[in-house]
This record gives C-alpha cells, structure tokens and sequence, in this order.
C-alpha cells in the first residue's frame, strides 16, 4: 500500500504510538535528567558509602540490557515483591533509570571538566559548597556536555521503543498492530521509522538553538 | 589581624610548609616573595583554607579559622582572594561576576550590589565593561574585575596570590596601579609577587620564604638593600 494512503488510513493508530512515544521520552528525558544529575553528585560525595552506591547504580544500569530491565521493573516486582506497574509505569521507570546511569556518567565528566579556579574562586568570595556546585560549576558542566545531552535524549527516545515488549501502545507497537491488520510488513515500519526522525531531527535542532543561546558568553 | 602558629603542610610525602610563624596587623602591606617551590602560594592559600593545613594554627581577628567547628564561609566573606589564572566566572558578565556573592551571600538586594560594583569599576578604571563577558577581556583588565569582585564583599584583608604573573607585561603596570592604590586606602593586603620594583615600594614588610619556613623578614630597606641571609642575597642577586 501507498505510503500516505497508510498513514492516512491508520491516522488515529499512528498518532496514538506517537503520543506514548512522546510521553515516554519526555518523562524519561526529564526524570532521567534530574535523577542522573543527582547520582553524578552521589558519585562525586565525600563519603565513601555514597559514593559506592552511585557508582554501584551506574555500573548496574549501564552493564545490563534495557530490556531486562523493564522485563525485572514490570514482572519480576510484580510477582516477587507485589508491586505491579502498568506497562506504561513500567516503561517510564525503566527509561528514567536506564537514562540517569548514562546521563551522570556525562554530568560527571562534565562537572569534573571545569576548572578547578573556579570552585576556589567560588569558595574564597564565602559562598558556600552548594552554592558554588549550583551557580558556578553545574551552569558551566551542562554547557559543555550539552552535545552529548542531547545525544542521550535522542537515544531515549528511540530506545522508547523496547516498551513495546510489555504492550505499551507507543509507535512500535501500533505499527505492529497496522502490519498484523494489512499484511504489509514494510509500510507501517517505514511509517514508524519517519516519525522516529522527525522526533529525533526536531529535538536535535531544538538543541542546537538551546546551544547557540549558551554560547553568547564565548564571543570574543 | 592573622595570626599564623606553627602552619605546616604536607602533599603525600613532600612538607610544603616547615612550620611558619607570622603576625600581619590591621593595615599592614605584606608581600612575600622567594623562589618557585618555596611555598608562598601553599602558605597564602592556607590563609583563608582553600588548602588545608595540616598542623599549626590560624588566627584571624582572634578567631581560629582552623578549629574544626569554624565556619570558614563566613570568615572567607571577609578575606578577599585574587589568583594567577584570574578565575572571573565565564558564563557570567562582568556586572554578575561582581555582584554575585554580595546577592547570595550577604543578601544584598541586587541594586545595592550593583551601586556597591558601579562604584568598584569606576576604581579600577573599567566602567564601560559592565555588560562584557570575561572572554572579551584583556588579562590586565580581567585582573582589575577579579580585584573588583573581591572587594565587592568588602572584605577586611586582601590575599594576593601572584596576580601579574598571567599577564603580558604591558599590562602588569594597570594591575599594580590598581593594588597600590588599594594599599595607599589602607587595605591590609597579603601578596605573592615577584614583581620586586613593586614589593620595594608598596611593601610594609617583606617576608622572604625558602624551602618551607620564613627565612628573613624586615622593612624593605633590610631586606633588599641589606639581606642577611646568605640565600635571600643569592634570590636576590638573580631577579634584581
């Protein structure tokens, strides 16, 4: 079947997938941001403890598949700890927590990057360890590790696309469904590959204009 | 106004510092100078804990900075510090670098911090910089911003950690110019140099460190004209 004639027969599937993709991504982007910066600062503590248990969280997430994550996350606790999550629940911890390992991994390096003066400058006009990590050396972390930022949102949301394995409606598996009602197995996944990149593409430009406004400090 | 006990540091095996003993009174214009490696920067930045010592004790207006139980903010609200690599914050512009620690520190309300920073640059000659970034800066001039934002917390003692030895030598004289005229407002200022035609001049006391430990101190007169010390004659015979 015609391309367009498919995603215009199918329409209201397709735009289902699209708004649980969305959705998915969004949550995992901004919950996997806050949670990764908070586990690079873990990871950064002057206690030992702590400091094992960041790594420990990065170590683990980054060392296994998604996949089983999500397969542990949404039938693993069900049955052995009986906290059930709807698939989409499920979804959007294992994105969140799957992201925040790679995320502070790239907070870390970031933090870690910016020069040392700073932090001491900081800290001899009085202001205190908090206060230097929130005004001094995160702004300028985050500016430099924000092509690779973006890099990881990109992969959020097309690695989005595992949950489909625990039967959240997001684009994968609606074309499944389309591909299951017509017996054409290549249009609705080139339909689905599109909407991936115009997903992936526009948040990428966005980026790049978010990018471009933070170098206004740089011109010389 | 510090009072400095008996200060040692150690990096891992080497001892940085031997054991100094110091007074510096309200006022007071010291610069310390002596060879690369001697621990004169290791000593001032033991003066407001950006390195901790690791024996001996620190006074500062009568209070031990080196008690555990201190809280060494507040007491760096009132020692300045000017560093080699200047430090400006660079996402920041000149007006916000100034007025940041009065804003959230002392809680100044921001149009106050901004009087008390118009006022500043108009000292140190850079008035129409207000809205730059540090990066559109000359060195010269990101020193005499750096000076500006330390002063803006109107601190009670200046340390001064080799402030000219970034820069390009046309622009050491706007630096200095800036710091002597801090010194003739009586500003109780600490500074590493090696700038000597400067520490002669400005200097209330020259205190001359080698290898760890104070080992001759005076006016500048004894120090550069009659240097007891063998080893204060050879350093001096080599940068005069």
């Amino acid at each position: 079947m015609e391309l367009f004639t498919m995603f215009w027969e199918y329409r209201s599937y397709f735009l289902t997938g699209v708004q649980y993709t969305l959705i998915l991504a969004a949550i995992g982007v901004l919950c996997g941001f806050v949670l990764g910066l908070i586990i690079a600062l873990l990871r950064m503590s002057s206690w030992k403890i702590v400091r094992f248990f960041g790594h420990a969280w990065v170590e683990f997430l980054r060392g296994t598949p998604m996949l089983v994550q999500l397969l542990i996350i949404h039938y693993g606790f069900a049955t052995v700890l009986g906290v059930s999550f709807s698939p989409i629940e499920s979804g959007a911890i294992t994105l969140t927590i799957n992201s925040s390992a790679y995320l502070a991994e790239i907070f870390r390096a970031g933090i870690e990057g910016v020069d040392r003066g700073q932090g001491e400058a900081a800290r001899s006009l009085g202001m205190s360890k908090g206060m230097t990590l929130r005004f001094i050396i995160i702004p300028q972390a985050l500016k430099s590790v924000l092509p690779a930022i973006g890099n990881e949102f990109i992969t959020i949301i097309k690695e989005s696309s595992i949950v489909s394995m625990i039967g959240v409606t997001e684009i994968i598996f609606q074309s499944g469904v389309i591909v299951g009602i017509t017996y054409d197995p290549m249009t609705p996944y080139l339909i689905a590959a599109i909407m991936y990149f115009i997903l992936t593409f526009t948040l990428s430009r966005i980026l790049g204009v978010f990018e471009r406004k933070l170098k206004a400090s740089d011109h010389r | 106004m510090i009072t400095v006990k008996n200060l040692h540091k150690n990096f891992g095996p080497l001892h940085i510092l031997k054991g100094i003993d110091l007074e510096i009174k309200k006022g007071e214009v010291v610069v310390v100078i002596g060879p690369s490696g001697s621990g004169k920067s290791t000593f001032l930045r033991c003066l407001n804990l950006l390195e901790q010592p690791t024996d001996g004790e620190i006074k500062f207006e009568g209070k031990s900075i080196t008690d555990k139980r201190h809280n060494i903010n507040n007491t760096r609200e009132k020692m300045g510090m000017v560093f080699q690599q200047f430090n400006l914050f660079p996402h920041k512009t000149v007006m916000d670098n100034i007025t940041m620690a009065p804003i959230r520190v002392k809680k100044l309300d921001k149009a106050k911090a901004e009087a008390i920073a118009v006022d500043l640059l108009r000292t140190v000659g850079l008035e129409d910089k207000r809205d730059a970034y540090p990066s559109q800066l000359s060195g010269g001039q990101k020193q005499r911003i750096a000076i500006a934002r330390a002063l803006a917390m109107e601190p009670h003692v200046m340390l001064f950690d080799e402030p000219t030895s970034a820069l390009d030598p046309e622009m050491v004289g706007e630096v200095l110019d800036v710091m002597k005229k801090l010194a003739e407002r009586g500003m109780t200022m600490v500074i590493v140099t090696h700038e000597m035609g400067f520490a002669r001049e400005v200097g209330d006391r020259i205190i001359f460190m080698d290898q760890g430990i104070v080992m001759e101190q005076g006016t500048p007169q004894e120090v550069f004209n009659a240097p007891k010390h063998q080893r204060t004659q050879d350093f001096l015979s080599k940068v005069l």
